[in-house]
């Protein structure tokens, strides 16, 4: 999910997409999640758009928005790298490839390189717990990621 | 003829190259003149045998191991499309490996064997027996057959789910709802993610036999996002039940009413908390509710509600096709059935392993897990999520049921079992439980939000040496305000991982000068 398959936003393509989820019960999830997946971020101008069509304040939208750690309120980077945080993962090596791809990419997890390249994020637990260390790849699951295969990834497909 | 070939289509296969491997078999079959099929089954559950590709031959199923596309021209050339052995990745039957012959398969029976995606495979292999017999049967039928097999929450809570059915169905509402919990969010668990991508129409079934008993019309499936894999098989498998008449208006052909909507999690782990998990569905945050009112009485929207954890439900098309006593036959005490459990971590044999109820620890470690994958002693293991207490190899003989758990100062949760080696450092796992805590904390509760931030805190200075002794009293003050100061098992069980690698690996937290008494 590289952020150049997301459509540029505007108002009235935000508008299409609230519309079509606004009917069902409890909307909020659905239309953020779909927001997400059509236009790679959730942009503040946003917040009131959902408000208005759901009948709910600002300051809720906002406060479900924020309290969810997939919702992003920024671009992310050309890739997102989600490295598994969780202890099946740290049981397989994952803090020692975590801090191998931190060295590698010059950023803590949980930033962008500066070079807008590889967003690397925490993720707790893909249900790969046998296989670790497990990682999200621009969405694809990717196991058994030990330093090499580290490695490979980021200097093949995340380039 | 075509050969039939299986090659799992589950994530944990996916994630080390099983979309690779199908290529390269068309490819390689196509090059050979042989047509095959190809079955995107579940996994079984070895899954260092991963990606396991089997195909059907005269005599049964014959599998290869850990294959890759780089092995398969290779495989292909020494008869793999007959299912012949001698190449080093065959493994001849696979469910002949001890792992799977120890096994007693009722939940997971199916997984791995049939076409997920298959409505009819899943019928040949008993599927929707269950609910047959359940729109013949009153409701009070039905949660007299839940509450005599003995069936427990296998969330974590382990409770009686007879009782949350009947609460359910006595209580008179307009509109009932069946949540499935499958927010499977411990580390060391995928037992539900393997339901859901492997046998997608169990759940379903399951959810069904829940909506028939208690009168709900509705159900909701709550995936988190982390299982983008089962969100899309089980959107598939409930258009494919709705088009059979499985779901909807008449389901089938009874004056039952039942349909299943999935909604997708983001990220938060504590929506694995039930009433959290309610607020999540009806939109807002995922904040825990105080309790009462229960969810049995006033549940989502304010509506009486059943929400059970994945394999809580799809334990029940077992329990209503083959009988309640054949289900309670199985277990130890009052933790009747089978358990799946999932074995993770630093083990040979990670995966999943379905028993009855009464295993020892170090059985499921040593014997049955084969030991560290890495060849390092196993140091300690941590059994039920990230909630759970860790154990040392010295409690290894403790029998897995709730209650053998809870006295020790465990739990079993979900059924996750995480094996570290001698490498841990059990502070820093012990500064993680509270760091995870403090994430991942809904902000309700003051001991939950604010004590996990001081306790990641005073792990520090511990082990630092800063005023040990001291600090060392703080921290079992915090972690018995988190234990009863907080409304939900976040903040409530967090101390056990903290206090567990305090009392069993006090060497890990600096100087031994003083052991600490308090077992959480």
């Amino acid at each position: 999910m590289s952020a150049s398959r997301h459509q540029d936003w505007d108002a009235a393509a935000s508008g299409e997409v609230i519309a079509a989820h606004a009917g069902q019960q409890g909307a909020l999830l659905p239309i953020l999640h779909a927001l997400q997946a059509r236009f790679g971020w959730i942009r503040d101008e946003d917040v009131p758009l959902i408000a208005q069509v759901l009948n709910l304040s600002r300051a809720e939208v906002h406060g479900v928005l924020t309290f969810y750690h997939d919702f992003r309120r920024s671009p992310p980077g050309r890739h997102v790298l989600k490295l598994c945080q969780a202890e099946a993962c740290q049981a397989r090596g994952s803090r020692d490839v975590t801090a191998h791809a931190e060295q590698k990419l010059g950023v803590a997890i949980g930033e962008t390189t500066a070079d807008g390249r590889v967003s690397f994020e925490p993720i707790y637990c893909l249900g790969l717990c046998a296989s670790g260390p497990a990682a999200l790849v621009d969405g694809v699951p990717v196991a058994r990621l030990g330093v090499e295969a580290m490695d490979r990834l980021l200097d093949g497909a995340l380039t | 003829m075509t050969v039939r070939v299986f090659v799992p289509g589950d994530m944990a296969a996916v994630a080390v190259g099983a979309g690779a491997v199908v290529d390269a078999l068309r490819a390689a079959a196509a090059a050979s003149g042989v047509p095959i099929e190809i079955v995107r089954n579940g996994s079984r559950g070895l899954f260092g045998l991963e990606p396991l590709v089997e195909v059907l031959t005269a005599a049964g199923r014959v599998g290869y191991a850990a294959v890759t596309a780089a092995d398969v021209p290779a495989l292909a050339a020494s008869g793999l499309f007959e299912g012949k052995g001698g190449h080093p990745k065959f493994i001849g039957d696979p469910k002949a490996l001890p792992f799977f012959q120890r096994q007693t398969r009722l939940t997971f029976a199916r997984c791995g064997v049939t076409d997920p995606q298959s409505l009819d495979d899943y019928r040949r292999h008993g599927g929707y027996r269950g609910l047959e017999r359940a729109v013949a049967m009153t409701g009070e039928a039905i949660v007299d057959a839940i509450k005599l097999s003995g069936l427990r929450g296998r969330g974590g809570a382990g409770f009686p789910t007879g009782i949350k059915w009947d609460t359910v169905r006595l209580t008179p509402a307009a509109q009932k709802y069946i949540v499935c919990n499958a927010d499977e969010g411990d580390s060391g668990t995928f037992a539900d993610r393997m339901v859901m991508e492997g046998d997608p129409f169990l759940l379903i079934e399951g959810m069904t036999i829940a909506g028939v008993c208690t009168g709900a019309t509705k159900g909701y499936l709550y995936v988190r996002s982390e299982y983008p894999f089962a969100v899309t098989a089980m959107q598939r498998a409930i258009e494919t039940a709705r088009r059979a008449g499985l779901l909807g208006a008449a389901v089938a052909g009874s004056s039952h009413a039942f349909d299943i909507e999935v909604r997708v999690g983001a990220g938060a782990y504590v929506c694995g908390e039930e009433t959290a998990l309610l607020e999540s569905l009806e939109g807002k945050r995922g904040q825990v509710r105080a309790k009462p009112p229960l969810p049995a009485h006033a549940g989502l929207f304010g509506k009486p509600t059943v929400i059970n954890n994945v394999l809580s439900l799809a334990a029940a098309p077992f329990i209503l096709g083959e009988g309640a006593q054949a289900y309670r036959d199985f277990g130890v005490g009052r933790s009747r059935g089978t358990m799946p459990i999932q074995l993770a971590g630093d083990l040979r044999n990670g995966g999943l392993f379905e028993t009855p109820f009464g295993v020892t620890l170090g059985d499921l470690i040593d014997d049955i897990g084969g030991g560290s994958i890495s060849g390092a002693p196993i140091r300690a293991v941590q059994v039920g999520g990230p909630l759970g207490a860790y154990f040392p190899p010295s409690l290894f003989d403790t029998p897995f049921d709730y209650e053998a758990f809870a006295a020790r100062g465990g739990l079993i949760g979900h059924g996750g079992v995480v094996a570290f080696n001698d490498s841990v450092d059990m502070a820093a796992q012990a500064r993680f439980a509270m760091e995870f805590c403090a994430i991942e904390s809904c902000g309700k509760c003051t001991p939950c939000r604010i004590g996990a931030v001081r306790g990641v805190e005073t792990v520090d200075k511990i082990v630092r040496g800063e005023d040990r002794s001291a600090n060392l009293t703080v921290l079992e003050d915090l972690c018995e305000t988190m234990k009863f100061g907080s409304l939900c098992a976040l903040g409530g069980f967090t101390p056990y991982p903290v206090m567990s690698a305090l009392t069993h690996f006090p060497e890990d937290f600096g100087a031994p000068s003083r052991a600490p008494e308090a077992v959480v």
